[in-house]
């Protein structure tokens, strides 16, 4: 599958920036913000899939807006298929956006409930400008078809299927424009384990029938794995390590990646696993300090640390770490990890 | 888990016992209202002095006031009055608040902070008390009461609509469809006001009948219907001074206003079973 | 004595569209320093089961069967004395930490309460317990924390609060529903692991309620794998992870993504959904779904198997899923 023409990204995210503030604790007290994306870069090449994991409140869901030009992005750049979308008004983004879809989390909450399917599954067309009904009645039918629904549920309402099957009329929503790009936030993680595997498999068989390029949210490692070729692992808004999916995963290089590897229960395994553990406590997003994001919790932390911000930098061919012991980390790692 | 049967919104209406009851009050009152238009037992407009004070008997059911006109016919002929103010007032409220609601949740900002601090600003008085203000000021009639009972209407329907809109707004299927390049405009007609139209609804169902209380008592002090058309709170005002030489007078217009708010009091808390979202729905 | 003795228990809900048969026939037992994982997906009866036991079930809802405590069949039991073993006896742990958490309160106020309630502590005892207690769940200076209100603390300190209120009136059976399910993975390790520490300590069992294989595998000693509101398998945890049998945990185990399987590895899928609980089969619940699946097992409940004495299944065609490999299954 690996494939090397020199195409250009399908999205290339440069040093993206996002505060949110936060409103006033009194009438004179100075506004404070929330650090939710602190320079975040990173590309997607075409077919790919690019994971991004972390924990909650690490920015991946602000991240996947951003990129969506859902929100007001506070700096940086965001460009899709070579076209700058940071900074372009609602109206101008509208014909781009048949380019980029979205599949939300809640299979529940992202449908809604007084529409029928044909109308949910319909709604991005509205980016593409007038279609005669003859043709969008086919888009619909062939989008269905392609996510394994039956043209019977058509004219169903979503509180008729279950959480699996609403997820596929989230998908068959996002693929309706043939968008190159489909952002997905934790689209699984609501489902059950036997209806995600379902879920996770078509989204892999869509990916090699259509050539869609993936970006996709998850707090479960070992979905990424499955999914993903690349992945970004964020911390307090920044990604502390990226790389192909194999190399990162079989041989971490920041302390943080390891030990969210290490905190993932394994069925079968041994009853207790000998692992590396997080330290101290969650530090706060609302202020910005010296030297490395995850100093606090660090179970290796050393005076630099507290003082130098760590570059994301190579350790290995198409594997950067943000981590000024990343060869200590590495030298750790057993040979066969998991 | 699905009940996909066309009839369960039927069925649903059929379950719940307060929807049935207040709708039975209800229709008797708009029943009441359509016949008078065109039949009354006897008049409601025609003095005859010797017929006054009847106690109810075949020929006047439920007798006669102090000018010989018949009770049964000033009431049926009342409910055309009461209804036709409510209707009328709580039209002006629905469609200008909820469009001033919808319109604060879907622009945020500047926009809502000023349409919202307006609507507490009305709130700040007494609404029976601004009511009579305005026909103080612009004089008594029907279609003053009207306007005032309205314009009290107004920031109820939009606080209403405001907040159950951004409710909606925080919801992801309005993120989905801002992503699928969907604007605000649309999005408010789309997506929003068909989620919260149920609320809507039921809270129009109580303020009709707050309303039918309101152009009683406007009436009742002499600011509402003016004479000779019948109206429910001036038929009480005038028995008020005849209550123990005809105590019938007084009872039969208080019936019919407790009647109607009830009934429809009854009907807006069966309509918000029967339009729950989260039970099954078909259009 | 066995602490606890669950004999055919048997748990109908009554809804709107009729009767939905939320547990069906289910026997288990727990011993004193015992860890008992119950796993399955939503609707498999697991959550009703905990609040079988707790006896906190909706009013509308039928139980049959004994829930025997040291002998003693809690559904005989009135409400008073039940108040009396809730809390005090038998305590429960939920899922949502912010939800079970009353928000008015501070949470010293919530930890003080069931102290004084139950074991009679008066304001000072009461005060100085709660601070022993926050201090043994892991939360970082409880004299400061004990002001603080429910919002305040982050999902994880919410749900050692929890622990530390179940914990308050030193509980026999701890009973953690999804305790870390709304937990980021490296809390969840850390709220798991105090969970294990403080039942090995005071020799309390535990019942352990999960959907991640993961989490029970290595947090358990023994295991029941629930579907459709009956028991398919059960038995060690070690005896089960070693040789998983009933085609549905085979399912369950080849559908879950692992850590290290890589990109080139497809998962296996259970076709269908979870069964409505509404119209189950009179035989097999797993009948519709299962690739083993004969008329038989549609008609008549599958017979318990004990391959060994810490391994049972109930399954009718035991030989044929005996010795399957899932993807052989389910591929």
């Amino acid at each position: 599958m690996t494939d090397y023409s020199v195409e250009e990204p399908v999205l290339i995210v440069e040093d993206l920036v996002r505060h949110y503030r936060l409103p006033k604790e009194s009438l004179f007290a100075e506004h404070r913000y929330v650090y939710a994306l602190n320079g975040v870069s990173f590309e997607i090449k075409k077919g790919k899939s690019f994971g991004v994991v972390g924990e909650s409140g690490c920015g991946k869901s602000t991240l996947a807006r951003n990129v969506m030009a859902l929100e007001d992005t506070d700096g940086g750049s965001v460009r899709i298929l070579g076209e700058e979308v940071v900074g372009l008004s609602f109206e101008q983004l509208r014909p781009l956006r048949q380019h980029f879809q979205m599949v939300f989390q809640d299979p529940y909450g992202s449908l809604d409930p007084h529409l029928n399917v044909d109308r949910i599954v319909a709604e991005p067309l509205a980016a593409l400008g007038p279609l005669t009904s003859a043709e969008r009645d086919e888009r619909v039918r062939e989008v269905l078809e392609s996510v394994g629904l039956k043209s019977g549920d058509i004219s169903k309402y979503p509180h008729e299927f279950s959480g699996g099957q609403r997820q596929r009329i989230a998908i068959a929503r996002a693929l309706i424009t043939h968008p190159e790009l489909i952002v997905a936030d934790e689209p699984v993680s609501a489902l059950d384990v036997s209806v995600q595997a379902q879920v996770l498999n078509l989204l892999k068989d869509l990916q090699e029938s259509f050539g869609v390029t993936y970006m996709f949210i998850s707090h479960d490692l070992a979905v990424v794995e499955y999914l993903c070729d690349e992945v970004a692992v964020m911390y307090l808004g920044e990604i502390v390590e990226k790389g192909r999916t194999e190399d990162l995963f079989a041989n971490p290089a920041h302390p943080y990646t390891r030990i969210l590897l290490d905190a993932v229960p394994q069925p079968g395994a041994a009853k207790k696993r000998d692992r590396i553990k997080l330290a101290g406590n969650v530090t706060g997003q609302t202020e910005i300090r010296a030297g490395c994001a995850f100093q606090d919790r660090c179970p290796m932390v050393k005076n630099v640390c507290r003082s130098e911000k760590p570059p994301l930098v190579a350790v290995e061919e198409e594997h950067l770490a943000a981590c000024h012991f990343s060869a200590d980390v590495r030298a750790k790692n057993k040979p066969a990890a998991g | 888990m699905s009940n996909s049967d066309p009839t369960s919104f039927l069925n649903r209406c059929r379950r719940s016992r307060s929807f049935l009851i207040g709708g039975v009050m209800t229709g008797f009152l708009l029943l009441c209202a359509a016949i008078s238009l065109f039949w009354t037992p006897g008049s409601a407009y025609d003095i005859v002095i010797p017929d006054r004070f009847l106690p109810p008997s075949a020929e006047h059911w439920l007798g006669t006031d102090q000018f010989g006109r018949d009770i049964v016919s000033m009431l049926m002929t009342g409910t055309q009055n009461s209804i036709a103010v409510a209707v009328v007032a709580v039209s002006i409220g629905l469609i200008i608040g909820v469009s001033l609601g919808l319109l604060a949740a879907a622009k945020r900002g500047w926009t809502e902070e000023f349409i919202m601090r307006i609507s507490d600003f009305s709130f700040a008085f007494p609404a029976i008390l601004s009511a009579i203000m305005i026909t103080a000021i612009l004089g008594p009639g029907g279609v003053n009461s009207i306007l005032a009972i309205g314009l009290y209407n107004i920031p109820v329907f939009a606080r209403l609509t405001r907040g159950s809109a951004n409710a909606i707004w925080a919801r992801e299927f309005v993120l989905a469809a801002r992503a699928a390049g969907k604007g605000k405009f649309r999005i408010t007609f789309e997506h929003i006001l068909p989620n919260v139209l149920s609320i809507i609804i039921v809270q129009a169902t109580i303020l009709f009948a707050i309303a039918i209380l309101a152009e009683a008592a406007l009436s009742y002090l002499g600011l509402g219907t003016q004479p000779p058309h019948p109206s429910w709170g001036r038929m009480l005002n005038e028995a008020q001074s005849l209550i123990f030489l005809d105590p019938w007078q007084a009872v039969f217009p208080g019936l019919a206003i407790a009647t109607a708010v009830f009934g429809l009091n009854l009907l807006g808390d069966g309509l918000r079973d029967v339009l729950d979202p989260r039970l099954s729905r078909k259009r | 004595m066995t602490l606890l003795d669950v004999q055919d228990l048997t748990i109908t809900l009554a809804t709107a569209e009729g009767p939905a048969r939320a547990v069906r026939d289910l026997s288990f037992s727990l011993e004193r320093g015992e860890t008992l994982g119950i796993v399955g997906e939503s609707g498999c009866g697991k959550s009703m089961t905990a609040l079988a036991l707790m006896s906190l079930l909706p009013e509308r809802s039928n139980t049959e069967g004994k829930i025997l405590l040291e002998s003693e069949d809690l559904l005989r039991f009135s409400e008073k004395d039940l108040c009396n073993i809730r809390g005090n006896r038998m305590a429960m742990i939920f899922q949502e930490p912010m939800t079970s958490l009353n928000p008015v309160h501070t949470i010293g106020h919530q930890v003080m309460e069931p102290l004084r309630l139950h074991k009679g502590l008066d304001k000072d005892a009461a005060h100085a317990e709660a601070l022993r207690l926050l201090d043994r769940v892991g939360i970082p200076n409880p004299k400061a924390r004990i002001r603080n209100y429910p919002h305040q603390l982050s999902g994880g300190q919410r749900q050692r609060v929890m622990i530390a209120l179940a914990l308050s009136c030193g509980p026999d059976i701890l009973i953690a529903d999804e305790p870390t399910t709304a937990l980021d993975v490296t809390i969840q390790d850390q709220i798991l692991e105090l969970i294990q520490n403080l039942v090995s300590e005071d020799g309390m069992a535990l019942i352990l309620i999960s959907h991640d294989l993961g989490v029970i595998s290595e947090n358990t000693d023994k295991v029941l794998v629930m579907y459709g509101g009956s028991a398919v398998e059960t038995g060690r945890t070690d005896k089960i992870f070693g040789e998983l049998t009933h085609p549905y945990t085979l399912g369950l185990f080849a559908a879950m993504p692992k850590l290290g399987m890589g990109r080139n590895a497809r998962l296996a899928t259970i076709p269908g959904v979870v069964p409505d609980l509404m119209n189950l089969p009179a035989g097999c619940t797993f009948f519709d779904r299962c690739p083993l699946a004969s008329d038989h097992c549609r008609d008549a409940s599958p017979p318990v198997h004990v391959l060994n004495p810490d391994h049972a299944v109930a399954c009718h065609n035991i030989d044929d899923a005996r010795g399957k490999k899932s993807e052989e299954l389910y591929l």
